[in-house]
């Protein structure tokens, strides 16, 4: 795979966004089936150019002038705003104020910097295949929550090219949701609170709200792999005294004292949770129920979801397909039926599609010639690694417009009753 | 009633029928006739001469279609969410009592809010009493109050207007409609409950026993205090949740498939939070359009009043003229001085000058406590000229605004001493000023230092600075004199500094009830009750920042044109 130099951006974008970029499935998407009257025209697009040139508030009128108009600027980073009021590229022309944001998606963004003061691996912007398990843990918790406690359908999760993974929740009722009740969801969906300040950062008490209880489940399954194993946490006397500081008192001391004894994170942790599901099977008869255990694990892992992101209507996020301007990785969808197996480091880089393009073009150039420009360019990025996952967003559009199709199809039935 | 007056009534009608901010507000529909269905929202045309206003007549449109139909169609509940401006024509005169009488009202909900425990047997009979007082609707169950709820309905749209004007007066109406109605509520039967919220489009589908048998576990580790005994003796709603978005945040409900499953206990929180949502953003709208009734110098005096004034009696005329010595003050700002002119008094007395708020707030207060005009000259002569300024400059400069004060200068117009609410709201002291109330312009800190060097027990000062946080800065004060003058319940709702006074004295010179011996356990009960009804006005922090940001925000997703 040939490696990524953002030197060579210049030369690499223009065929990106001639050959790679998948404007057709892209525009249908954000068109939403076309049935709210110009949509995709008050939808905010921003570019961000070369040196950090910012262009905020671009609109278009159709999917097509938006792909015009990314070959012939060929922005480094694209970011997709609200659908607003008026077209956002006459916002200056409108009434001060009437211009306003009405609806987007519910987003989220989870950053593996704010995972730095639990992971051992890597710090800050770095992440690694030890790592990366948080953010598969994030999408399997949240993910979960929408669909069973939201009830919302069409999520599209993404990596954002980098360290984290972005949501992005279509549904149309969502859309169109208010910032308290998008505030609102970030605070259901959130269990670790306080910064660099507080030490302990989960604090559950009786009952214990299905949320927390399935999200445990979630988490269940992969700390023992990534925290005993992977990140070893209770592996020497430091790293569990960090763990050991968010046990109440009367276990910690007993703890600390049996805990040279074992051979290992896996059993150190398991002489933990003994110790604190006895009291759990005791409460009712006086014993205070400790749920250290759960406190700890979700501590390590639950996700960590930035609230403003989520919460400002009018807030952008970088878009699924955009290039990420330091890595060269493209932002691709993930595939949540095999998101266990995924690999950032694997995911196409903007030089190693161009090369692929590069090798499949001298095979192929042949049969190539005399057909169209689109059709060609729906058989180039085919040739590339980054098939499988247009393919996914188309998946996604598609589903979307067969849900919208049943429902009205369940409209006219209704209607039909007179 | 004079031609003045009757101009003024027809130009109420017109507000009623451009009601700011709302769009529906002509409801026959019909769209005939309304020439100047732009006046209040046009500024430039504000200014005419109301003479000049032309609209059809006010007997012809609406009466007929509203009042000759079934009055109880109007108001078929006893209480209500106030969606519809009134579309009546009202006389000037009933238009300002009915004002009167709900900023009464919703005066004795905040004082009741504080001092007692909310839905507390005290709490309800004693706003029971004055609703029955005023006249408004107090029985659930009354169906024959046509003019209660009418009254309601108008008194509640006439302070909307008078009190969307700041953000601070917005927060202040909000909070005590909130409690109003949150009262009102809670005295209905579970039937009119339902009734009420089928109304007002929030009923909500209760779901099955046998769905919720196969929930039971779930509901019960949801829902705080519910054990599994108690989930089958309740009933159980679903609700989307936008209207449950207060306990779907807290995580405090159950939530399956997009929906909240809420117990009939927490439907009262959804009802008021729908309530204090729509307020808000009427509030928000109100205030958008009400510039264009700003520049109205016809109708601005009229609702400046409303939003400025207090109830009580006239402070500025005194029968204590003149049996005020000046060698008393000293002794008397110390013993039934309100802090603010007690701030102000000292101030003057280590400084020998007062700045032109400082003046007028202090000088007509000390006018109100009965200080004659020449009393007065004297007064702040010999202050001033202790400082910088010689009697000649004093003559010259500053005696011309003390007779002004007095009415005997400029426009001759007798000026009555600040109430707590125009100190409170207008002409914030800046750097320099020593006027203002010391509750609400004054950094905490420093107001808590004051009131240890006054020796209030620190107990009272947490009070204080309690109700202070809560913006109750007129209960502040009520606790300090409370706390200043050893009584348990002043027995009044405090709104102006001269009433502070009056009211001192008279308790020191015997015409009040001192505090009674079994006053300790009393002091507790009463910090008990109002740090509870301080949590009850906090608990949902988050909750509050929504209505802020409703009150801000909203205005700014409305402004749609
Ligand atoms: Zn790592």
């Amino acid at each position: 795979m040939a490696p990524f130099e953002p030197a060579a951006l210049p030369e690499l974008l223009p065929v990106f966004y001639r050959r790679l970029f998948p404007h057709g499935a892209y525009g249908r998407w954000l068109s939403y089936g076309g049935a709210v009257k110009n949509y995709f025209q008050l939808r905010e697009f921003s570019f961000t150019l070369r040196d950090d040139v910012y262009l905020r508030f671009q609109s278009f009128g159709s999917p097509q002038e938006l792909e015009r108009e990314l070959q012939r600027i060929n922005p480094y980073k694209i970011d997709i705003g609200a659908v607003y009021s008026h077209r956002p590229n006459q916002h200056n022309t409108v009434h001060l104020g009437a211009f306003q944001p009405q609806e987007k998606e519910l987003v989220f963004d989870i950053d593996m910097t704010d995972y730095d003061d639990v992971r051992t691996c890597c710090s800050s912007a770095d992440i690694c295949a030890k790592c990366w398990t948080l953010m598969t843990i994030a999408v399997r918790v949240i993910d979960r929550a929408l669909v069973e406690d939201l009830g919302v359908r069409h999520r599209l999760w993404v990596y954002s090219g980098r360290r984290g993974v972005h949501c992005w929740v279509c549904d149309d009722a969502v859309r169109k949701w208010s910032p308290a009740l998008r505030a609102a969801t970030v605070e259901y969906l959130s269990l670790v609170k306080g910064g660099a300040e507080t030490v302990k950062k989960v604090n559950l008490c009786e009952p214990i709200h299905p949320f927390i209880r399935r999200s445990v489940g979630v988490v269940e399954k992969y700390f023992k792999a990534y925290a005993l194993v992977g990140q070893d946490i209770l592996g020497s006397p430091e790293s569990w005294d960090k763990v050991l500081a968010l046990v109440p008192d009367e276990h910690r001391e007993p703890l600390q004292s049996e805990f040279p004894k074992k051979r290992d994170s896996v059993q150190r942790w398991a002489l933990l949770k003994d110790r604190v599901e006895r009291t759990r099977a005791a409460a009712g008869k006086g014993a205070t129920p400790c749920y250290a255990d759960w406190e700890i694990m979700l501590q390590y892992c639950f996700p960590r979801l930035d609230i403003n992101v989520s919460k400002g209507v009018g807030h952008l996020l970088k878009s699924p397909f955009s290039v990420h301007p330091k890595t060269g990785r493209v932002s691709v969808p993930l595939d949540l039926q095999r998101l266990d197996q995924f690999d950032p480091f694997a995911v196409p880089t903007i030089s190693s599609l161009c090369h692929e393009l590069d090798t499949a073009g001298d095979a192929g150039e042949q049969e190539d010639s005399g057909e169209t420009e689109p059709k060609r360019r729906v058989r180039d990025y085919k040739k590339t690694s980054l098939a499988p996952y247009v393919r996914l967003l188309e998946q996604f559009v598609e589903e979307m417009e067969r849900a919208r199709r049943g429902e009205r199809l369940r409209r006219s039935d209704l209607q039909g009753d007179f | 009633m004079g031609p003045a007056v009757a101009l003024r009534v027809r130009e109420i009608d017109e507000l009623w029928w451009h009601y700011p901010g709302h769009q529906t507000a002509r409801r026959d529909g019909s769209g005939r006739g309304w020439p100047c269905a732009g006046s209040w929202g046009a500024g430039p045309g504000a200014g005419r001469p109301a003479g000049e206003m032309q609209f059809s007549s006010a007997q012809a449109r609406g009466k007929h279609l509203w009042l000759s139909g079934d009055r109880r169609q109007l108001y078929p509940h006893s209480l209500q969410f106030y969606l519809e401006p009134p579309t009546e024509d009202i006389s000037l005169s009933e238009f300002e009592s009915l004002a009167i009488d709900r900023l009464k009202l919703l005066k004795t909900v905040e004082s009741l809010g504080v001092s007692y425990v909310r839905n507390s047997d005290q709490y309800n009979s004693k706003l029971a009493s004055e609703l029955r007082k005023l006249k408004f609707p107090y029985k659930a169950l009354a169906d024959d109050d046509y003019e209660a709820r009418r009254k309601d309905h108008i008194s509640h749209f006439i302070l909307r207007l008078a009190y969307c004007q700041s953000e601070e007066l917005r927060r202040w109406f909000l909070q005590q409609e909130m409690d109003l109605f949150r009262y009102r509520f809670s005295q209905l039967t579970d039937n009119l409950m339902q009734k009420f919220m089928e109304h007002v489009d929030l009923s909500f589908e209760a779901i099955s026993e046998d769905l919720k048998n196969e929930l039971a576990s779930e509901l019960s580790t949801s829902t705080p205090g519910f054990t599994m005994s108690k989930v089958k003796e309740q009933m159980f709603y679903k609700v989307g949740l936008a209207d449950a978005v207060d306990l779907f945040r807290a995580r405090r409900v159950f939530i399956k498939d997009g929906f909240a499953y809420v117990p009939f206990k927490d439907i009262v929180a959804i009802v008021l939070n729908n309530y204090r949502a729509k307020l808000s953003k009427a509030l928000a709208l109100t205030a958008r359009s009400l510039p264009s009734i700003q520049s109205d110098e016809r109708l601005q005096p009229l609702l400046n009043h409303l939003s400025h004034s207090y109830i009580g009696p006239d402070y500025s005329v005194q029968k204590s003229t003149g049996k005020i010595s000046l060698e008393q003050i000293d002794a008397l700002s110390v013993k039934s001085f309100p802090l603010c002119m007690r701030q102000l008094h000292k101030a003057l007395r280590d400084n020998h000058h007062l700045r032109h708020g400082g003046r007028m707030q202090y000088g007509l207060f000390l006018k109100g406590i009965g200080l004659t005009l020449e009393q007065a000259l004297e007064f702040w002569k010999k202050e001033f000229i202790r400082g910088k300024v010689d009697a000649d400059k004093f003559d010259k400069g500053y005696a011309y605004s003390i007779r002004h004060n007095y009415g005997k200068e400029g426009k001759r117009t007798d000026y009555t001493p600040y109430s707590c609410m125009k100190i409170i709201m207008s002409n914030p002291p800046s750097q320099g000023d020593y006027h203002g109330c010391p509750f609400r312009h004054s950094d905490p800190e420093l107001l808590k230092q004051k009131l240890q060097s006054y020796k209030i027990p620190p107990s009272g000062i947490t009070q204080i600075l309690d109700l202070v946080k809560g913006m109750h800065y007129q209960l502040a004060c009520q606790k300090y004199f409370e706390l200043t003058h050893d009584v348990d319940d002043i027995g009044f709702s405090l709104n102006h500094p001269n009433q502070y006074f009056t009211e001192s004295q008279k308790l020191l010179s015997g015409g009040r009830e001192p505090k009674k011996e079994v006053s300790n356990s009393g002091n507790t009960q009463q910090k008990n009750n109002s740090q509870e009804s301080m949590n009850s006005n906090s608990t949902p922090t988050s909750s509050n920042t929504t209505t802020d940001a409703e009150l801000e925000g909203l205005e700014a997703y409305f402004t749609e044109d």
